[in-house]
This record gives C-alpha cells, structure tokens and sequence, in this order.
C-alpha cells in the first residue's frame, strides 16, 4: 500500500513537473497561455505508437526521435497561428486551444478513438514487499527525474538559460540588453514543446493512448503551475510532487477515491492560494500597470 | 386622432433618426424582428430546435462576456455556474416537482451562491492565476458528482425532466423571448454606471480602488449577475434537454463558451450573442461531414483570429461605421461628414 502510493506519486509527480516546467517556460517567456501543451504530450504517444507498431521502430530510438517532429510540429504552429497575434492575450488564449482541438480531430481521423497501447522498453517486475514494480515504472521515474536535472541545468548554468530567465523577468528590459526578444521566445517554445513530447514518449507505455488523453493532465499542470507560482521552475517541481501524492493517497485511501482525486488535488490548490494567492515559490510583483 | 398621429409621427421619426442612421442598429432590429417572427414562416423542428439552442447558449456566452470580457476576471470555469444551474434545476424539478418556471430561477440563484464562493477566494488571485484557479471549480464539482451517484446519477446525469411547455413553438418563443430580453438587460448594466465601474476595474484596478470604490464589492457583483444568467441558461438547457449530465461541467464546456465570446469580440455583450449564432449552427452544417465537423471548427476559428484578433462583430463594425474624431458618435462609414457635429470624417 505505502510502497503504491510512493511509486503511483512519483510517476504522476515527474509527469507533473516535467509539463509544468514547460508550460511555465513559455508562460514565463512569452506569457503565452499554451493550452495546446498537453496537445503536443499526446501527439508524442501518437507518434511512438505508430513507430513501433507500424514501422516496427524499436521502442527505445522511437521514443527520442518522436520529439523531433513534435517539436518542429510546435515551432511551425507558433510560427504561423500565436506569433502574428501575440499582441491579443485573449486571442493567442483562443488559438491554442483551437490547436489543441484541431490535434485532437486529426488524430481521431487518423487513429480513430480506440485505446491504444505502447509496449514497455523492459519487461518485467520485481516484488518489493509484497508489491508489484515494474521496472517500467522504475524507468520512468528515472528518466523524467534526469531531464528535471538536465532542465535545470540548462535554466540555471547556460547562456541560453540565462537568456530565457532574464526574459522572462522582464521582456522589454532584456530586449533593450540586445536579447532577440522573439528568437528567445522561439527557442522557449522549442524547449517547451521537446519538454512536453518528452514527457509524452516517458509516460505512454504506462498509460492509454486515445486523442483526448491531453484533457486530463491539463487541468492538473495549471494546477501544478499556479500551485508552485507563475514561472518559478522550483515551484513546478514542488507542486507537482504536492500535487502527484495527495492524488495518489485519495486514490489509494478513501473509496470511490479515483473520482475524487482530481478535485481533492485541485481542492488542495485552492486552499493553497487563499493563504498565498502568488502560490508557493511565486514571486509577489508589485502591481503592473 | 391628433395625438395618436403625433405618437405616431414622433416614433417614426425618431425611428428615422436613431436607428435608420446606423447599420449596427438596423441589424440588432432585423436580428429581433427575424427570431421573433421566424415562427410564422416555418416551424422545421430541426431549425427550431437549433436555435432554441442556439439561444440558450447565446445567454451563457453573453454572461462569461459580462464578468471576464468586462471587469476583467478572466474566468476559465464558467462551466460551473451552467452546470450548478442545470443540476439545481433538474434535482428541484424531479425531487421536489416544481415546474420549470419554478426551479430554473432557483437553480439560477444556487449559480448565484456558487459565483459567490468561487469569487471569495478568487478576489486575491489576479489575471492568469485566476485564469487557471477558476478552472479547478467544475472539475472539482464534476468530482463530487461522481462521487454520490445516488444524488446525482453519476455519469448518466440526472434525466426525465419536465418539458419546458408542451409544444415546440411555445419552447421556442420562452427561449429566444429569454434570450433576447435577458441580453438586454445584460448591455444596459454594461452601460450602467456599475458597468462603468467594471470597465474601469478591468482597465485599472489600483486607480478605481484610489478613487475609492470598494473594487471586491463590484468584483464579486460582477460573479454573481455572471453566475445569473448562466444559472439561467443551464436552467433551460436541463429542462429542454430534459437531462442535466456531468458533460455541462466538462473542461471543452468552459473551453467551448471562451471560443464563442472572443471570437465574436469581447467587451461587446453582443459579440458572444453574435458569435453563438454563427459558430453553434456552422457546427451543425458541418455535419454533413461528421469527422471533419470539429476540426474544420477549429480551422475557422483559427484563420479568422489570425485576420481579425478583436474579435468577429467589432472587426465588422469598424468596416461600416466610423467614429467621428470629434464628437465620438458613430457613423455609417460611407458619409464623408459627421452626423452630429458636421466634422470631417477621414
């Protein structure tokens, strides 16, 4: 049971985080609410399912090349549909969502709604006190763990990573340091969407692959996001695992728990921001006018 | 005689004066004129149908314009208050029996209790946050409902309600009746002193707070008429739909009423309505081609903001009228002087 929750918390806590980190990238950079992040998670387990059941891929190679074309599939979209409008907040809102919708239908044309699997890279389990682990799931967290370091790293200890954080701080002073304020916020969103496709290919042997799989762990990743605070990397990473393990506890704990875990996480949220409303590891900016 | 030919006179006249002089206005006209009258021309149920619903969602789109195109609070749940409305309603109706009439305001006024609990905590939150916060609520509720099956019949929702009225037409007229009348009080609080007070917590809110207007109290106002009327329009979808199921609380439903509003322009209260009239029955023309239906939904939406991000109804506005730069009063663009104060027009 205990052994459950801590695994069940730890994979749904790195799928979490590694979204979050994402979203809030390109929030952060380009304040672009990127509703279609999900859309792009999802397109991701598409493409590993069709390498390694219709080209016969192995698994492995398949799932580090999907995040080439889902990544280039994000850059075009934001070339051609977010960037002409990014001056209109509400609009840019609007188009990633008709993204992400448009994404859906395709896929539906394309693989029907059936659920679809993906096979694991390792077979196998071992017994942990009585539990069952899949090494599977060991390999995920795993995985998701190190591109969180990998991420962080390039955040905090490269020139890149210092130009999107200053961005993201303030846009019109780093464009008058002589950042390309819009190359920037190209290249945020490259590492945003390659985020997301990874996350997609790390989670899609565990779980169902069907085109409205991306709905779900929307809600939760803004959950995650506003949880942690806007924009703050080390917020993503904590809210999420906040958020992984209170879903994980309802699920195992209270009957009926797996209707309930979306709204005791979301819940958990609220009560959060009525003690502080900039969330856990935001920043409270003086008012912007 | 003499009089009535005055009245007469003078509501020709200022029929002439007021709203002859704008096409917007001569289009709002028509706009009544055709719904109230498309009954006697035809009563195709499929049309009528169609624009009953329609019309419902016309009122729900005009409410999420009401609190997020005006003061601001861009609200990512309004789901919620269709769905709180829809469920108080059937529950009411099918558990205690009050007709329609009865248990749609009531499930309109649960809407209302519900705009104010979410509004509480959402007045520390600001832009995004409160963006995303607000979608936590219906998930949250759509949780709850699964949860006590018993109550709410879980999935299949809570069914066999009673009609709206015995026929089709009378089910017609109550809705777009509604509509029309509700949206009009809708655009006259926008032009209200207290929708003045809306546009200015949107535009500013640290200035209305200087001005000394106590900004929570127009805040969560602002949540609960939203909350209202859209407590309504579950209210009369549950009851036409004769069902109020989970799907009124999905995340596409808030996504969906988001798309209607900027799409047809927010800040407008008209351009929602305006926008719910076109989308909501190109969705059902593109039925002929059922798995192209939403995707060619999505491309619309798509293309038409890339040409014209203000929205759909203020884009077509600006290409037939003008404001005159002096005196402000709108214009048919085609004059080339003001109507008003005889000023160039360019």
């Amino acid at each position: 049971m205990i052994l459950d929750i801590i695994i069940s918390s730890l994979i749904n806590g790195s799928i979490y985080a590694l979204l979050a980190i994402g979203f809030s990238l390109i929030f952060g950079v380009a304040r672009i609410v990127n509703v279609a992040h999900t859309a792009f998670y999802m397109l991701a387990a598409y493409f590993i399912y069709y390498g390694t059941h219709k080209l016969g891929v192995n698994p492995a190679l398949c799932m580090l090349l999907a995040i080439i074309p889902v990544t280039l599939i994000g850059l075009i979209s934001y070339r051609l549909f977010i960037d002409p409008i990014r001056e209109h907040e509400a609009a840019v809102l609007i188009a990633t969502i008709a993204l992400a919708m448009a994404m859906q239908e395709i896929m539906l044309l394309i693989f029907s709604g059936d659920f679809l699997g993906v096979p694991s890279l390792v077979e196998g389990y071992r017994m942990v006190f009585g539990v069952k682990v899949a090494y599977q799931q060991l390999l995920t967290i795993a995985v998701a763990l190190l591109v969180l370091a990998v991420v962080w790293a390039l955040l905090l200890k490269t020139r890149l990573g210092l130009a999107i954080r200053s961005t993201a701080q303030d846009r019109e002073v780093a464009n008058l340091m002589g950042m390309n304020e819009s190359r920037v916020a190209m290249i945020t969103m490259g590492v945003s969407v390659g985020l997301a496709a990874f996350t997609g290919a790390v989670i899609a042997p565990l779980t169902i692959v069907n085109p409205f799989m991306w709905m779900p762990p929307l809600v939760m990743m803004m959950a995650v996001v506003v949880l942690g605070g806007m924009g703050s990397i080390k917020g993503s990473f904590v809210g999420a695992f906040i958020l992984g393990f209170a879903e994980a506890l309802v699920v195992f704990l209270i009957p009926m728990g797996a209707y309930l875990k979306g709204s005791v996480a979301l819940s958990i949220m609220i009560l959060v921001l009525l003690i502080r409303p900039e969330g856990l590891f935001g920043i409270a900016f003086e008012e912007e006018r | 005689m003499g009089i009535l030919g005055f009245y007469l006179r003078r509501l020709y006249t200022v029929f002439r004066g007021e709203i002859l002089v704008l096409p917007s206005r001569l289009i709002v006209l028509l706009f009544f004129l055709v719904l109230l009258l498309l009954p006697v021309v035809t009563q195709d149920p499929y049309l009528l149908r169609i624009l009953i619903l329609t019309s419902i969602f016309a009122i729900f789109a005009a409410s999420w314009d009401l609190l997020s195109g005006f003061t601001g609070q861009l609200n990512f749940g309004h789901a919620l208050f269709f769905g709180v409305g829809a469920y108080t309603a059937a529950l009411l109706n099918l558990h205690a029996h009050l007709p329609p009439w009865g248990s749609i305001p009531l499930g309109a006024l649960a809407a209302v209790l519900a705009g104010l609990v979410i509004g509480i905590p959402c007045l520390r939150l600001k832009g995004t946050y409160l963006a995303l916060t607000t979608l936590a609520f219906p998930i949250i509720l759509m949780g709850i409902v699964f949860a006590i099956p018993d109550v709410t019949g879980g999935e299949l929702g809570v069914s066999g309600l009673d009609r709206l009225s015995g026929s089709r037409v009378t089910d017609y007229y109550i809705a777009v009746v509604l509509m029309l009348g509700l949206s009009t009080i809708m655009w006259k609080i926008t032009d209200s002193h207290t929708g003045l007070i809306f546009h200015a917590i949107r535009e500013d809110e640290l200035a209305v707070r200087t001005a000394g207007i106590n900004t929570t109290r127009y805040k969560l106002l602002a949540f609960s008429l939203s909350g209202f009327f859209a407590g309504i329009s579950g209210g009369l979808y549950a009851h036409y739909m004769r069902i109020a199921g989970p799907a009124n609380l999905e995340v596409s439903m808030s996504f969906t009423v988001v798309i209607w509003a900027i799409f047809g322009g927010v800040v407008t209260i008209y351009g929602p309505i305006g926008a719910v009239f076109i989308l909501f029955p190109l969705l059902e023309f593109f039925r002929f081609w059922p798995e192209f239906r939403m995707l060619m939904f999505a491309l619309v939406i798509l293309l038409i903001l890339l040409y014209m991000p203000e929205g759909l109804l203020p884009w077509v506005r600006d290409k037939i009228e003008t404001e005159c730069p002096r005196c402000k009063i709108r214009n048919v663009a085609t004059r080339k002087t003001c109507r008003a104060c005889t000023a160039q027009l360019d």
